[in-house]
């Protein structure tokens, strides 16, 4: 697999020297692969807004470095800038971004911002809100007229029309209902189907993380605390509780079942699975 | 970073400087400024450094988090020394180059405005870092309550004044984000001439003027839900009582102003 | 204790309401009682009107056509707004844009300020409030330093010091992490069962509504079910019409009823649905 992202001895620290002094994240180690669909999960102050903010250079390292396709991103300032189109970031209610008249020239923000030519910039709005499933008949309306929902798409379409290596979504899911939701990651697998794009997705739901994400990342006091496939990550649910997290339903009830002395296969964390190791079990049970 | 702006700030604590009333602290800042204004050479000088210095250590706020505050003011500062430097005349001439001409007495100049200016930004700040701003408000609302007589809004003002001073570090950190957003769109807030440069700002103004408006909106709403109405038949959890301490703390303020004026007058 | 034989806190009687400028109407006449010291949650999807309705329970919007009373008192008497105010508390979704001051106590004092309530009882109400939500010890912090669920605790506390008979919620925790989540779910549950406090919480996640005596969900201005949280939880197909999920207890045993086996749809918690498919395995 190639590497898009590598990262070595990553540490920050904010507010240095006052007394509002905070290590946020400390000597972080990892790669992210090329077309990989990441979970990047942890409570609120684990350290996860600040790593993804460091991969596109936002945020500069107290210590470390990132490497974007092997380049050093901190190495000069056009590289820091450079890497802005490469590693696409969706903030946390990014709807509150939007800025133009229109819906348009909203998503033509950041591929302008690349000097690409006007046809260019045509043929990524136009794509970019097919990916989010926005209709064109929205493109002359003020963003601000627009549902909550309907904003938040266009400002991932923004993001989306730099036609990034690696795109990152912080929560983007945070504050819809549940079909919101359901409709947004439907949008992420999708495009990261069409694209082959590299995606990290941060994420406070277990259930999203376990039903989209090929590898989970979990982070804990500004560290990596696990790092593995969702399999891998959620057999170790009683790790996950203390660190205040959730297991994802399923797999709550999978372990309930084992403890009440059901023969379950090991790796159940969706529904799906859940449904047909019980359907199997109530087979058997008939067939004894 | 938008966010060292510590402006406004409060720190919360147990001082006698904290506790003082809002009222006296007012009344002190008014009296210090003045008294700094009224100081004219190295002796008065030295009482109003003692005097800063010892209400900075009472208040045990850290120094560095006062000259922090220094930091956005540094032009005024650096300017007002230049400014001194190079415009008394007086005392032995140090140097003499093209117009410019710097005597003893200039440097002393310089060297006393700056520290003035130093001390009198370190004071004020002393007072907002010690004391909750409602407290700051409710203190100035009483202190100017003479004025509602004369149909004066004083009990809008001191609302509008806490409110904006809430929201300060609130809408700091929202235009942080926006700003963060908006370079990972590729945004350049940095380079540019000065009107690529200003244009470069609405990306930035338009949504945060955009959720200001939504912010006023909803807090209106949260305040009317908890029964706001004005000011008529409102009182206070904190009510403010004067206490030995603010009067002798209001009694040592009048004795270094009197002390200053003293010194001006003899020119020490 | 019987909730039904109580009178009702709050009493909604065909209640149209219809935003300024708008066309649409956003409620078409609903009929609603909130029993007192019950825990009601109200569950719809974005647009259903759920916000527009705990807003006319405060009085901050006044119904189209229509009554609300709120402890018998109609909302749209001008000369008792304040008594219905204090009588139903509001939470709202940002905790931001509900803080007014800059220290926690400050903020939970502000509504009996405005109440005209004596300083010495304000302490007393501001104290009780924040040990009952917890947030005691942060009582001189700045609320712009807390966490979103701890914002939404003071919130709640701020809207305790008035001591209203109720509290309305809406969407307090759309925009909280789980932890803030669970820590905000747990003070309102803890309210109405150790306070007697009528609670009504509204939201979109369906496992914030489990612990409530009633479940209502609404759509499109309209009430679509209504009911004990397991009654409601069984109408699936309902649910999922309504762009809503089920829990994924409730989604288990619904996809095996169609496989053909016969378990109970009731079974909510975890613990109870592993234990009807147990019986299932060995009843087989």
């Amino acid at each position: 697999m190639d590497t898009v992202i590598k990262v070595e001895g990553l540490s920050h620290v904010y507010s240095e020297g006052t007394p509002f002094e905070k290590t946020a994240i400390h000597d972080i180690d990892v790669e992210f692969y090329s077309g990989q669909l990441v979970a990047v999960i942890g409570h609120t102050g684990s350290g996860k807004s600040t790593f993804i903010q460091h991969l596109n250079g936002l945020l500069k390292p107290t210590s470390g470095r990132v490497y974007c396709e092997g380049e050093d991103i901190f190495a000069t300032k056009e590289a820091t800038r450079d890497v802005r189109f490469k590693v696409g970031l969706v903030f946390q209610y990014p709807e509150y971004q939007l800025f133009e008249e229109t819906v348009y020239r909203d998503i033509a923000f950041g591929p302008k911002n690349m000097k690409l030519s006007e046809k260019e910039v045509d043929e990524r709005v136009r794509e970019a809100a097919r990916f989010v499933g926005l209709s064109e008949d929205l493109f002359e309306k003020s963003p601000l007229e627009l549902s909550g929902g309907q904003k938040r798409r266009i400002a991932i379409a923004g993001v989306i029309a730099m036609r990034p290596k690696v795109l990152i979504l912080d929560e983007p899911t945070a504050g819809l209902d549940p079909a919101g939701c359901e409709g947004i990651l439907k949008n992420i697998t999708d495009y990261r189907h069409e694209t082959g794009s590299t995606v990290l997705l941060v994420t406070h739901s277990m259930d999203d993380a376990a039903r989209i994400a090929d590898r989970l990342i979990v982070f804990h006091g500004g560290r990596i605390a696990m790092d593995g496939t969702p399999e891998e990550v959620f057999k170790r649910a009683q790790e996950l509780t203390d660190m205040g997290l959730d297991v994802p339903q399923p797999a709550a009830i999978a372990s309930e079942l084992r403890r009440l002395g059901a023969k379950l296969p090991e790796s159940i964390y969706t529904s799906a699975q859940l449904h047909e190791a019980v359907l199997a079990l109530l087979r058997k049970g008939a067939a004894d | 970073m938008l966010k060292d702006i510590t402006l406004g700030q409060f720190f919360p604590g147990n001082t006698i400087v904290h506790r003082l009333d809002p009222r006296t602290k007012l009344i002190l800042v008014i009296v210090f400024i003045a008294a700094l204004f009224t100081a004219v050479d190295w002796f008065s000088y030295g009482l109003m450094f003692l005097v800063t210095a010892g209400c900075i250590s009472l208040s045990k706020i850290k120094l560095k988090t006062l000259t922090k505050g220094l930091k956005p003011l540094i032009f005024i500062i650096v300017l007002t020394g230049v400014l001194n430097l190079f415009y008394t005349t007086g005392g032995k001439v140090l140097l003499d180059w093209w117009i410019f001409t710097v005597t003893t007495e200039g440097v002393k100049r310089a060297f006393l405005m700056v520290v003035r200016i130093m001390m009198l930004i370190m004071g004020t700040f002393l007072l907002t870092y010690t004391t909750s701003p409602i407290a700051l408000t409710d203190g100035l609302e009483i202190l100017l309550g003479p004025l509602k007589k004369l149909h004066v809004p004083v009990h809008e003002m001191s609302m509008m004044m806490s409110m904006a001073l809430r929201f300060i570090p609130t809408l700091i950190e929202e235009t942080d984000k926006i700003m963060s957003a908006q370079k990972a769109r590729g945004a350049d807030f940095e380079t540019g001439k000065l009107t690529d440069r200003a244009k470069a700002l609405l990306p930035l103004l338009v949504p945060l003027f955009v959720s200001s408006f939504r912010r006023a909106d909803e807090l209106a709403v949260a305040m009317e839900s908890r029964c706001y109405h004005g000011g008529e038949g409102r009182t206070r959890m904190k009510q403010l009582h004067m206490k030995g301490r603010d009067w002798a703390a209001l009694a040592l303020g009048a004795v270094v102003l009197a002390a200053t004026i003293v010194m001006n007058v003899y020119g020490l | 204790m019987n909730l039904q034989d109580m009178q009702p806190i709050i009493r909604v009687e065909d209640l149209h309401y219809t935003y300024p400028g708008d066309e649409i109407e956003t409620l078409h006449g609903l009929d609603l009682e909130i029993a007192e010291g019950s825990f009601v949650a109200v569950l719809g999807h974005n647009g259903s009107g759920k916000s527009t309705l705990a807003k006319l329970m405060n009085a901050i919007l006044l119904p189209t056509s229509g009554r609300v009373y709120v402890d018998g008192i109609d909302t749209a008497d001008e000369d008792r707004l304040l008594d219905v105010r204090r009588t139903v508390g509001m939470v709202f979704q940002n905790p931001d844009n509900q803080i007014v001051a800059n220290v926690v106590e400050d903020d939970v004092a502000f509504a009996p300020e405005n109440l005209g309530v004596p300083s010495a009882e304000i302490r007393k109400r501001v104290d009780d409030a924040l040990r009952t939500v917890g947030m005691y010890e942060y009582r001189l912090h700045a609320p712009h330093l807390l966490s979103g669920g701890q914002k939404q605790r003071v919130a709640i506390a701020g809207v305790l010091a008035m001591q209203p008979r109720c509290v309305v919620l809406d969407e307090p925790t759309a925009m909280l992490d789980p932890v803030g989540r669970r820590e905000v779910v747990a003070t309102v549950t803890r309210l109405c069962r150790e306070r007697g406090m009528t609670v009504v919480l509204i939201t979109h996640h369906m496992s914030e509504c489990v612990g409530a005596d009633r479940l209502v969900v609404m759509s499109e201005g309209r009430i679509a079910a209504d009911g004990t949280p397991r009654e409601v939880f069984s109408q699936v197909e309902l649910l999922r019409s309504e762009g809503l999920s089920v829990p994924a207890t409730t989604e288990l045993i619904y996809e095996l009823r169609r496989d053909g086996y016969e378990l109970p749809l009731g079974a909510l918690s975890v613990g109870e649905c592993a234990a009807a498919i147990m019986a299932a395995v060995k009843g087989a």
